[in-house]
């Protein structure tokens, strides 16, 4: 399958829209249903995170969420034009630390089998995460 | 996302219908904070209607379940199910709140 890129602004209710392509990937991959809940769980968070953290909340920013179906695994990429994060500031919170918030790394480190940024971009940040299909890791 | 309130003897039921997302979940964080600024000591989510719950969902039960504490009320959960439950065992949010399979299974349990 070719990539499947889906381009939108960072409107909180447009999410669905992400969630739903996620979705639909993930079961034409062949993900089991817990599989692609983790998948869909993990893109919608990272997806928030760009809207709160990288764009503070603007609405009218340019977010774009590419999908490759590979052999061996699931590919998404995040892209957005904001100002560059540094990836070794980014860490999850301690969970004994009972708060509102906070959560969004862990979840998405917990639910894919790779997470990392692509540094090569000279503008804006891009979120790569990767799930194995069954079997295949 | 609906949230729907109703009160069943002295327990707050707060049922809760849809996908609870960024957009969503200042809805629900609205009607729970009107809940517990009244400070009702009862207060049961029911979560049996919900698909889809992120961490801005779950941040908005854990400052509800905060403010409830401040003045010794209780707020449980119940009919956690499948990507929903699995947030709170990731988050180990499920060793937090106190967690009922049923309304009818939570409800003696607020005395």
């Amino acid at each position: 399958m070719d990539e499947v890129e889906i381009k939108l602004p960072s409107n909180p209710k447009l999410s669905k829209i992400v969630r739903c392509g996620v979705s639909h990937i993930c079961e034409l991959s062949g993900f089991p249903e817990d599989e692609k809940n983790a998948v869909v769980r993990a893109v919608d968070e990272a997806f928030s995170n760009i809207i709160t953290h990288t764009y503070n909340g603007k609405k009218n920013k340019s977010i774009v969420v590419i999908l490759r179906a590979l052999e061996d695994r699931l590919e998404v990429r995040l892209r957005d034009l904001g100002d560059k994060v540094d990836p070794n500031e980014i860490t999850p919170r301690d969970l004994d630390d009972i708060r509102p918030g906070g959560l969004g790394v862990h979840l998405i480190r917990s639910s894919m089998d790779e997470v990392h940024y692509n540094r090569s971009l000279k503008v804006g940040n891009e979120l790569i995460l990767e799930k194995y299909l069954p079997g295949k890791r | 996302m609906e949230v729907n309130i109703r009160d069943d003897n002295h327990i707050k039921i707060v049922a809760v219908t849809g996908e609870v997302d960024l957009y969503s979940s200042p809805k629900l964080r609205t009607e729970l904070l009107e809940t517990t600024k009244a400070k009702h000591k009862a207060i049961l989510v029911d979560l049996h209607q919900v698909s889809y719950m992120d961490s801005s969902g779950i941040a908005t039960l854990v400052e509800a379940l905060q403010q409830v504490k401040k003045y010794g009320g209780k707020l449980k959960i119940a009919n956690l199910q499948g990507a929903v439950r699995d947030v709170f065992e990731l988050s180990r949010l499920d060793k937090v709140f106190d967690i009922y399979s049923s309304l009818e299974e939570a409800k003696p349990t607020f005395g």
